[in-house]
């Protein structure tokens, strides 16, 4: 029964999304024809053509049966700007930002949570202000100037990582999967590997701050709020370790609330990676929506809000259900 | 847990053992966007032009490296008959195509490769014609409404019947959309099913480097092209590696991880100099910026306002902020490097008393209320609109002209302004073939008010006579006149205020030899080596 209604729900949702990434972007005065022709000056059967040549000289709602009907399929049309279909982009560079985006919450999700138990389990002390004001700073520093700062400080100054890019000039991966740590491990080229790797390191660091600051809280304050239940105090009557009250009682507790700020974190990812995308030339699906939205690349910039509002919905769903598979009070058969 | 440690043990063993290597038969360039597309007839943009036509293709006829001069390409000669009317080029012989995993070349370039790439792009009906494909450039041009057609008298030999006499024609063939394109290679991608298309992810041309691969918004990768007719290049791999954020482009320079670098800023440009492993290039670019008053709407229809306010302006000042020297005051509309441009017109006055006296003459002696649109995106020819903006409504508000600064995202901006909706506004443009012709009859031409690239929406019947004169001449003498005297016009009349003629800069590392940079903005690597 649940997994119907949840079904309904996505059905719906999805429904909700293609409508919004077919208007959003058509409701920005400015088309694309302009911003073909540029500075230069042209006539008015020239510019019609080139409406027509694109498709544009049908009504709104001719033009939005079309995409509903190709998205069905999985075809989001032919990109204004590079004239190839919008799926052959995307699929090069999907991978390039789920590569990234794994390695940000990988790293921000452990050391979160380190740091958060750490926080909780000495309050008021060094420790605590310390991871308290390390996640203020990293929730307020704006990506941009954050990111030029590592750049400068590991790129040029100490020299340990490159500046920018997905590998080094000399490495030609072959694609298999377009994830660089996988392909260059597939075509056993070790030195690829780790290039990759290096690559991937400060750009992983900077995505995951905004991630890191929110799991840290998040993990403190409901560490905090379940160490004053009773159920923790009569554990500890009990007599029990440390160690076990905080891994098996407080920990699980916890667990809902941790999951569901990393979901949100998830989410969050996708606007971190716009700048991050741009500041290390990450050839990705953050900077590559926002460039369609400059030329006003409707098919690209339709097919980005598309996979982006997909992957929101899909992992609310997925967290939704872990949270209901580690606590049974949220299944929806159990009765309060 | 335990992959996660050895994760971790992994990130660890790599941050020590980091180091910068590079292969010296790889030549790094560095750019500030991604090509569009690797076909040259469809593409606009100065990054894709780089990635397409200057790498991979030739033209019949080319302009001269680090010049606007036409030089032969793979016309050998050309004649032009007595009424202008018909241009007859020797091919090149021993030219070949490039070749690639699909399809290698069974013959040498012949007079149906011209025929090809130019009839395609006239008729969309042609065979070859890329389905819905716009030719953007090619009709901006307006080729398809001067070439009357092409045809071949022996395999090399090709010749263009004109409509019309037209004197920048020669120059418009130097162009990046006039690279030549195999017809055997487009006539093998209709049947063996791969389509017209793969024409602008796969190139195949006869120009220095071959293309190997692109990986999207990374990296380039070309090969020296061994038997290019030119001899072959130096470099054996040439890379365009795509950096979209400047500051982060010249950290990557300074790291040694690009051999040249694209589009630095002006700001940047100091330090730059005085880096001992960096050189900064530069040369006069072809292009000009300004501020347009729409002289359709009050109170700039009246000549007084726009004498007056272009006195209230201080030029000096915004070319050592904006452009930090790296530009020239303009007074033309043309650039000083261009054939024609008029030394004897009269400079630009900074007089703030003469201005007030003008204006009070207008009948505006308390001033009046008006709007500047600020150009929105940085280009060569004006890297910062906003402070532009800025300075001049300063200056304005000396003479009590109140500016309301106003700006909008570019495709707005350029839908709005083609509308006439502005009042003054900033713009710009940046040369395509080194033709006159292309800069005043273009922005300031009677036709281009409708095309809506005439900015100032002037329209003075004196002025385009002798650009339509000057259009169908073919000596250069009688053009240059032509030309001059449109020149004293536009300052008399002030549509514009002209602003700057920028430099164009590139960095370069201390190991780069042979490298000319070129005042159409393109990059060339043909005769460069490393040291």
């Amino acid at each position: 029964m649940s997994i119907l209604n949840n079904t309904l729900k996505i059905i719906l949702s999805f429904l909700f999304i293609s409508l919004m990434s077919f208007s959003i972007i058509r409701l920005i005065p400015g088309d694309p024809v302009t911003n073909i022709i540029g500075e230069r000056g042209a006539s008015e059967e020239r510019i019609q053509e080139v409406r027509k040549n694109l498709g544009l000289d049908k009504s709104v709602f001719e033009q939005y049966a079309i995409f509903t009907k190709n998205a069905l399929v999985g075809d989001f049309g032919e990109s204004i700007v590079t004239k190839q279909p919008v799926w052959n982009d995307f699929k090069v560079l999907w991978p390039a930002t789920f590569e990234l985006s794994i390695l940000a919450i990988l790293w921000s999700s452990i050391a979160g949570l380190a740091l958060g138990v750490l926080a909780a389990s000495k309050r008021n002390s060094f420790w605590d202000y310390g991871a308290v004001s390390l996640s203020t700073i990293g929730f307020a520093m704006p990506l941009f100037w954050w990111g030029l700062l590592v750049i400068f400080f590991f790129a040029v100054t100490l020299g340990w990582f490159p500046v920018s890019g997905r590998i080094s000039v000399e490495f030609d991966v072959p694609y298999r999967t377009g994830l660089f740590l996988i392909d260059s491990l597939l075509s056993g080229q070790f030195a690829a590997f780790f290039s990759a790797l290096k690559h991937m390191a400060l750009p992983a660091f900077v995505l995951g701050t905004v991630s890191l600051a929110l799991i840290v809280r998040v993990t403190r304050s409901s560490f905090i709020d379940i160490q004053k239940e009773d159920y923790i105090r009569t554990a500890r009557a009990k007599g029990l370790q440390p160690s076990q009250i905080l891994f098996k009682h407080i920990f699980k507790n916890a667990l809902p609330q941790i999951l569901t700020a990393l979901g949100l974190a998830f989410g969050q990812l996708l606007t971190g990676a716009i700048m991050t995308e741009t500041l290390f030339s990450w050839p990705g699906l953050g900077r590559w929506i926002v460039k369609s939205i400059e030329a006003r690349d409707y098919p690209a910039v339709q097919a980005g809000l598309f996979y982006s509002m997909v992957v929101i919905v899909l992992i609310n769903f997925v967290t939704d259900e872990m949270i209901k598979v580690v606590n049974p009070k949220m299944r929806d058969n159990v009765k309060l | 847990m335990k992959k996660i440690l050895f994760f971790l043990g992994l990130s660890a063993l790599v941050m020590s053992s980091a180091s910068i290597s590079s292969a010296a038969q790889n030549f790094i360039l560095c750019m500030e966007g991604s090509p569009a597309s690797f076909n040259p007839q469809l593409v606009s943009d100065g990054v894709s032009m780089n990635a397409s036509s200057q790498a991979v293709f030739n033209r019949l006829v080319e302009f001269k490296k680090g010049t606007t001069e036409i030089e032969s390409g793979l016309a050998e000669s050309w004649t032009i008959s007595k009424d202008k009317k018909t241009y007859t080029f020797k091919l090149r012989k021993n030219v070949s195509f490039h070749a690639n995993d699909f399809f290698k070349p069974t013959r040498g370039f012949k007079a149906d490769d011209v025929i090809y790439t130019f009839k395609s792009q006239m008729d969309t009906k042609h065979p070859l014609a890329i389905p819905a494909a716009n030719y953007e450039y090619f009709k901006a041009m307006e080729l398809d409404q001067l070439i009357a057609g092409v045809k071949k008298t022996d395999d090399y030999t090709v010749v263009f019947e004109l409509k019309r006499a037209e004197a920048p024609f020669l120059a418009d063939l130097a162009m990046d959309f006039a690279s030549i394109q195999s017809e055997e290679y487009a006539t093998a991608l209709t049947k063996n099913g791969k389509g017209l298309k793969t024409l602008e992810i796969q190139p195949i041309g006869t120009g220095p480097f071959v293309f190997k691969s692109y990986q999207k918004d990374s990296t380039i990768r070309y090969k020296a092209f061994d038997q290019y007719f030119r001899g072959k290049p130096k470099i054996e791999n040439l890379i365009f590696v795509i950096v979209a954020d400047s500051t982060v482009r010249l950290q990557k320079m300074k790291n040694g991880e690009c051999n040249v670098m694209t589009e630095p800023q002006p700001q940047d440009l100091e330090q730059i100099a005085k880096m001992p492993n960096l050189k900064l290039v530069s040369t006069e670019g072809i292009n000009v910026s300004y501020i347009a008053f729409n002289t359709q709407k009050k109170p700039f229809d009246n000549l007084k306002v726009r004498q007056a306010l272009s006195l209230a302006m201080n030029q000096k000042s915004y070319i050592d902020l904006i452009y930090r020297s790296q530009g020239t005051a303009a007074k033309n509309p043309i650039p000083p490097t261009m054939w024609s441009y008029n030394k004897a017109t009269a400079a630009n006055v900074f007089d703030i008393a003469k201005a007030k006296a003008l204006l009070a003459e207008a009948g505006f002696a308390n001033g009046f209320e008006t709007e500047l649109w600020t150009l929105p995106v940085s280009r060569a020819y004006l890297p910062n609109g906003k402070k532009l903006g800025e300075l001049i409504q300063a200056d304005l508000a000396k003479i009590g002209v109140k500016i309301k600064l106003v700006t909008y995202d570019w495709p707005v901006y350029l839908e709005k302004s083609k509308r006439g909706e502005h009042q003054m506004i900033q713009f710009g443009w940046t040369g395509d073939n080194g033709d006159p012709d292309n800069f005043m009859n273009v922005l300031l031409g009677c036709s281009a008010v409708k095309a809506g690239s005439n900015y100032a929406r002037w329209c003075n019947e004196e002025f385009d006579t002798l650009l339509q004169k000057a259009k169908v001449d073919s000596t250069p003498k009688a053009r240059t006149a032509f030309y001059e005297k449109a020149q004293v016009i536009f300052t008399r009349e002030k549509p514009w205020y002209p602003i700057a003629h920028a430099k164009l800069n590139k960095v370069i590392s201390n190991q780069v030899t042979g490298y000319k940079i070129d005042p159409f903005g393109h990059e060339q690597f043909e005769s460069v080596d490393l040291k």
